[in-house]
């Protein structure tokens, strides 16, 4: 996987991991247009875009918009289910998950994606491990009253 | 559980709404405490850019202040980088923060520490400068005892680590291999994947442990090693053949529902490991049957249990398509798979139609059949709302255009293009286009209009190839003149037209290919006179929107136009406005044009008409400085170093230490530099005579970068449709084939046609049929050997001048049966080639079309066979290339030498020798020599012969060497007697200390008479730098090794006649006489070796091309290549 954006319906990003070496300007190019071409897409249309030479996967779910960015020979529909995997744990993690849990604890989800992907890679696929270690670090340095929305395992 | 997602995510806006309202639900999830949170609302509160711009400005000041302070806790840190990650993810620069980033993950407690390696993995890349900071604190986490530390470096590490610095901490992490804990043995095998991904040579010799990675206890770990060996594998598949038993019982165990449950993805086991075992056996199988063999039952077994009607069962389905298709085939799992691409093209979900159209794109080559099958979806997908779908349609017609669809196909790509919009979109189709146009264009007027369009939309966006490809085509021609005239006659009128229009706007390159054009073949109009040509390429001359580039080609082709036209008085007003033009290059022209008019002789001289493709007589290689070279050589002068060399030189200089290594590219287009029509016109008008041109140029059409993709027949006009009326009556004859096939396909389908139709029904048949056509009658063979349409670039046969229907089909039957008797492809190939050789098998040749797309790899050999007019077996059998130097392999001790150096006359010796000269006489005595070229130096013999009756005493002979040769082994220098009529030999050897192009070894003889009055004669040898030079033997392997090793290079492309750069005569010419060794034949790239004595070796890469020779040379030493080059120049040019 080369980066993985989530924005928002107006647009808004809320979350980038950039995977490939880029510099700001062209990060920012590439984000402002393929946030221009999803937006633009209607609903019933295919998931999957042909960018450049890379092969666009999104999904929205309610407001928000996930889309990775993979090579042309991979497999997109199981980098649909990365994302659903990945919208799975945060749903886990913050208790039916909505776009403000991303937005005010963005930190968090760029952990548990971290535990999910490593380096554009599938790291992980067992949704007990990657929240075992996501609990294991948030146990060890913070008192639990500060997050209303942790769940109690 | 998505559709509760949904659910939530779907209140969402309302939610977020009453919160900016009221400050009610949502803000109790974020406290005010926190400053992100205000300032989250603060910017959502907002309600233009502006606004959100001062606002974050305002706050990125006051977090600059805050974390430059010394007061500022760590704990305050944690909290500014969280909003500095949030100001930088809005789009604006936090740089300020980064090395406070690092600071918070070398200093901070655990909490701290991992926002602190959040923040630097998100702020930096893996080049960045400040991330050397961060290495000690990597060191010392993976140190550390706490676990959360050590999985923190980890994590960071698998996703930045500056490369130089890999050595730091690669024990540590290979140690991370045995931790007790899965979590970090899994983190370790991915930090390793990482290195291996930015330096594969640093964990070379750990690759036993991912073996052992591989066998881990824990699932996770296991498929993370996968991760390495998926890349493994791609780069090099035949060094882990052993592995694929392995593979095929994980991936068994996986299927089969042995792993532990929670890794289940919707009940489907662990579907990730599932598609990346998939894609190594993929990878695994190819080309290999026995290693296929082994997974043939496992991939029917996960083709069997994947059958939940769940995104991700699809996504292990098409997995197990390609991977199915990659491998050695198997018919009844070919089977299955084909059913199952079904499946994904008539699912009514549009991502697995998508999906199933990739799929189709992907096996179509070795199964043009399910193109049938399918034709009515892919109809449908033609004409599919969403753009994505239709462009992967377009690609998939692309795979399978022939001669007969070509026009139906080129004209849904044109309607496709026309509508795009993007960049990327417009380059790559346009490209396909010009490809197919070249390869199967029916007739002139069709090819002319379609690359009109081409050049239209295409414009300055596409590669510079198609143009120049293009203009090739029209001026090389096809075997036919009269044909060509008709092409190149069409061209100008349409150009002429396309003119006239007013107000019409046309892309840069597209007016320089017309000015290329009008300038060379406006002389073929009949009612126009070249007087109009001209004033209409003035007229574009004077437009402003016009660059100074295609000015250029503008005023070439009036250049060219001239001696054309009778009365010029357009020309004078153009000379006259552009001698004090401010652009120099445009006056340069115009002082060109004017001295020529003056001059009709000469004019007539250098403007020939139609000479485009015919190289004027001109030295490239400038031996007529040869001589001045070699004295101002010898003079120390220093050698010329090319322009790239001098660069590289001047960067060595300034960078101490030099990370990246020398690439070695041996792609056609990559080396030669792609060359522009700019130098064709150019080249013809005066401006040849610079030296920089006259180096590199010759003055004709020479495209040798351009990838050779379309041969001469590339593009097959039909016979019939020469002559415009013709023209006309084709699409009558294409109609009725239509219908034919209609019926055909029809009856194929087992489908009765319906007795009423709906005309959009019809319509679409029709549609259909002329897409298909010619598709089912190939199936038969395109199964047996896969087919490749790239193949095309190694077609070279007799022409296919005429094509009729009957007789295609006895061809197909013919060959179809005779390849269904087959039973592997070697004896199919060996048949080809029979066939080919029989003449008798008339009728083959009109299945030649179909030949071309099997893609045997010894289909270039065939080309070369018969370029050569050289039986099968003696091209490369022949080894008479080996004969040149029988004496390698025999040793011969040097004492032996000796003695047989005196009867020298008589019997050669066994090494290879000069003719025996005499380098200096007189009345007494008589000095001879001659060299013997040994493997490990050049031997001098001198031979003394007394031709007086008397006894000559004291003779002396002394070599005396300039000062860049060394003469060792001196022996027997001093005779005290020549007998009368005796012959004495003296032998040296002679190294060369630098290199140079010609040496000189002179010496001096002194004797003294019977009279005791002393005779002193002195004489000179030559000695050339080939002399000095001997094949070095080494493997393709080695060269590879010592290619990347060197680092001085010199690259050259000697144009020669086509016979002459065939490869076997090139091969024979640079071994013969430049006694290079043959490292490896690729393709049409030679690989060659030398070595200059002692030790100095030198490779030589070379390809050959339509009108020439590339050369490209390596050596350790600085001046050795640019010695050698000349020499292969002058032995080429002698050739």
């Amino acid at each position: 996987m080369q980066f993985m954006l989530l924005f928002s319906r107006q647009g808004k990003l809320r979350l980038q991991k950039w995977y490939v070496p880029l510099s700001d300007k062209e990060k920012k190019k590439i984000t402002r247009e393929l946030v221009q071409t999803v937006l633009a897409r209607k609903p019933k249309m295919c998931s999957f875009l042909e960018w450049r030479d890379l092969k666009i996967v999104y999904k929205r779910y309610a407001s928000l918009y996930f889309c990775c960015a993979v090579e042309d020979q991979d497999n997109e529909l199981i980098t649909l289910e990365i994302i659903h995997r990945y919208v799975e744990l945060l749903d886990k993690y913050f208790g039916s998950v909505c776009e403000l849990d991303i937005i005010f604890n963005f930190e968090k989800a760029y952990f548990i994606l971290d535990e999910f992907l490593l380096g554009g890679e599938v790291q992980e696929t067992s949704k007990k491990n990657v929240l075992k270690a996501i609990e294991q670090a948030d146990l060890l340095q913070e008192p639990r009253h500060e997050y209303f929305n942790v769940p109690v395992y | 559980m998505s559709d509760i997602v949904e659910k939530t995510l779907t209140a969402l806006p309302g939610l977020f709404l009453q919160n900016q309202l009221t400050g009610g639900a949502a803000a109790a999830k974020a406290p005010f405490s926190s400053r992100l949170g205000g300032l989250v609302r603060g910017i959502t509160a907002l309600t233009s850019k502006h606004e959100e711009e001062k606002l974050i400005q305002q706050e990125l000041s006051s977090l600059k202040v805050t974390v430059a302070a010394p007061t500022t806790t760590l704990k305050m840190m944690k909290e500014c980088m969280v909003r500095l990650i949030y100001c930088e993810m809005l789009g604006y620069d936090a740089s300020f923060g980064y090395i406070h980033a690092i600071k918070l993950a070398q200093q901070g407690n655990l909490l701290e520490k991992r926002v602190g390696y959040l923040a630097v993995s998100l702020f930096l890349h893996e080049n960045h400068e400040l991330l050397l900071l961060l290495v000690n604190t990597v060191v010392k986490d993976l140190q550390s005892t706490n676990l959360i530390e050590v999985c923190m470096a980890l994590t960071v590490v698998s996703q930045i680590f500056p490369r130089e610095m890999i050595p730091a901490v690669l024990p540590l992490i290979e140690d991370k291999l045995q931790h007790s804990k899965e979590i970090i043995r899994r983190k370790a095998v991915l930090a390793l994947y990482k290195f291996h991904l930015i330096a594969p040579n640093q964990v070379q010799h750990i690759h036993i442990k991912f073996r052992k990675a591989l066998c881990d206890r824990d699932v996770g770990v296991m498929a993370a090693s996968l991760h390495i060996y998926l890349r493994m594998i791609k780069e090099n598949s035949s060094s882990y053949k052993d592995l694929t038993g392995s593979f095929v019982t994980i991936l068994k165990q996986v299927v089969g529902g042995k792993l532990p449950v929670d890794f289940n993805y919707h009940s489907v086991p662990a579907p990730w490991l599932q598609i990346q075992l998939l894609r190594i056996l993929g990878l695994l199988g190819k080309d290999d049957q026995r290693t296929s063999e082994l997974m043939y039952d496992v991939l029917d077994e996960s083709l069997r249990r994947a059958e939940l009607n769940h995104n991700v069962t699809y996504a292990i389905l098409f997995e197990c398509v390609h991977t199915i298709y990659s491998i050695y085939p198997k018919s009844e799992l070919l089977e299955k798979a084909a059913r199952c691409i079904g499946k994904f093209v008539l699912s009514p979900k549009i991502n697995l139609k998508y999906l199933g159209l990739k799929a189709l794109t992907y096996v179509i080559q070795q199964d043009p059949s399910l193109a049938l099958q399918h034709q009515m979806t892919i109809i449908e997908c033609l004409d599919h709302p969403d753009p994505i779908i239709k462009r992967e349609t377009l690609e998939l017609l692309y795979r399978i255009t022939n001669a007969q669809n070509i026009t139906v196909i080129v004209q849904k790509m044109l309607e496709y293009l026309h509508q795009s919009k993007e960049e990327y979109i417009i380059v790559n189709l346009v490209g396909k286009i010009a490809e197919l146009a070249e390869k199967y264009a029916p007739d002139n007027a069709w090819f002319i209009q379609t690359m009109n369009a081409v050049f239209s939309v295409g414009g300055d966006v596409m590669q510079p190839d198609i143009p120049n490809n293009f203009l090739r085509l029209l001026a090389e021609g096809f075997d036919d003149e009269t044909e060509d005239q008709q092409l190149r006659l069409y061209a100008v009128q349409s150009y002429l037209n396309l003119l006239d229009v007013e107000n019409a706007f046309y892309p840069q390159r597209f007016l320089q290919v017309m000015s290329w054009v009008l300038g060379e073949y406006a002389y073929l109009l009949d009612k126009e006179t070249p007087e109009e040509v001209i004033a209409k390429l003035y007229k574009l001359l004077m437009n402003s929107a016009i660059s100074s580039e295609t000015r250029a080609w503008l005023i070439a082709a009036v250049t060219k136009l001239m001696p054309q036209a009778h009365s010029s008085t357009i020309v004078e007003t153009l000379i006259q406005e552009f001698t004090v033009s401010l652009d120099t290059c445009m006056r340069q022209h115009a002082f060109e044009l004017k001295h020529l008019r003056e001059n009709v002789e000469l004019m007539k001289n250098v403007l020939p008409v139609d000479k485009s493709c015919e190289g004027m007589v001109v030295d490239a290689s400038l031996s007529f400085l040869d001589g001045f070279v070699a004295e101002e050589l010898n003079h120390g002068a220093a050698p010329y170093k090319p322009h790239h060399q001098r660069q590289e030189e001047k960067l060595a200089q300034e960078k101490v230490l030099n990370f990246e290594p020398y690439g070695l590219s041996f792609s056609s287009s990559g080396f030669t530099g792609r060359q522009s029509p700019a130098g064709i016109s150019l080249g013809s008008d005066t401006s040849g005579n610079s030296a920089e041109t006259g180096l590199k140029e010759t003055n004709s059409l020479k495209l040798e970068g351009i990838k050779k993709l379309w041969g001469k027949e590339g593009y097959l006009p039909k016979k019939e449709n020469t002559a415009t009326d013709e023209v006309e009556a084709q699409p009558i004859s294409q109609d009725s084939v239509i219908m034919e096939n209609v019926d055909q396909i029809i009856t194929k389908r087992d489908q009765p046609p319906a007795l009423t139709q709906s005309k959009e029904e019809k319509a679409k048949q029709l549609l259909a049929s002329s897409l298909f056509v010619g598709l089912g009658s190939e199936s038969t063979i395109n199964l047996l050997g896969k087919a490749d349409t790239i193949s095309h670039k190694f077609r070279r046969k007799p022409k296919v001048k005429e094509i009729k229907s009957g007789e295609i089909t006895s061809a197909h039957t013919m060959a179809s049966s005779s390849f269904n008797s087959l039973s592997n492809e070697e004896d199919y190939y060996l048949d080809t080639l029979q066939d080919r050789g029989d003449k008798e098998l008339k009728k083959l040749s009109f299945n030649s079309e179909l030949l071309d797309s099997e893609s045997f790899t010894e289909l270039h050999m065939v080309e070369k066979l018969s370029n050569c007019n050289l039986s099968a077996s003696s091209l490369f059998a022949d080894n008479n290339l080996e004969i040149f130097h029988p004496s390698q392999s025999t040793a011969v001790s040097v004492a032996n030498e000796v003695s047989l150096a005196s009867s020298l006359l008589e019997e050669p010796t066994e090494h290879m020798h000069s003719d025996l000269m005499e380098v200096c006489n007189n009345e007494t005595i008589s000095v001879s020599s001659y060299k013997i070229w040994k493997n490990d130096c050049l031997l001098m013999v001198w031979s003394v012969a007394n031709k007086s009756g008397s006894e000559l005493k004291n003779a002396m002979l002394e070599i005396t060497s300039e000062e860049n040769l060394k003469v060792t082994e001196q022996v027997e220098c001093c005779l005290p007697i020549i007998e009368a009529e005796s012959t004495k030999n003296f032998q040296c050897s002679v190294q060369m200390e630098q290199p140079f192009t010609e040496g000189i070894l002179s010496g001096i003889i002194n004797y003294q008479m019977m009279d005791s009055h002393s005779v002193q004669l002195e004489f000179s040898v030559a000695l050339s730098l080939l002399d000095f030079i001997r094949p070095l033997k080494i493997s393709t392997e080695d060269f590879g090794k010592l290619w990347l090793s060197f680092a001085n290079d010199v690259k050259q492309n000697i144009k020669m006649s086509e016979s002459q750069a065939a490869l076997p005569s090139a091969l024979k010419t640079l071994q013969q006489k430049l006694r290079l060794h043959i490292v490896d034949i690729i393709g049409n790239e030679g690989l060659l070796a030398c070595q200059l004595l002692p030790s100095i070796p030198c490779l030589l890469h070379f390809r050959v091309h339509a009108d020439g020779l590339a050369l490209w040379f390596r050596s350790s030493c600085s001046t050795l290549p640019d010695y050698l080059l000349y020499q292969c120049q002058k032995v080429m040019g002698e050739s």
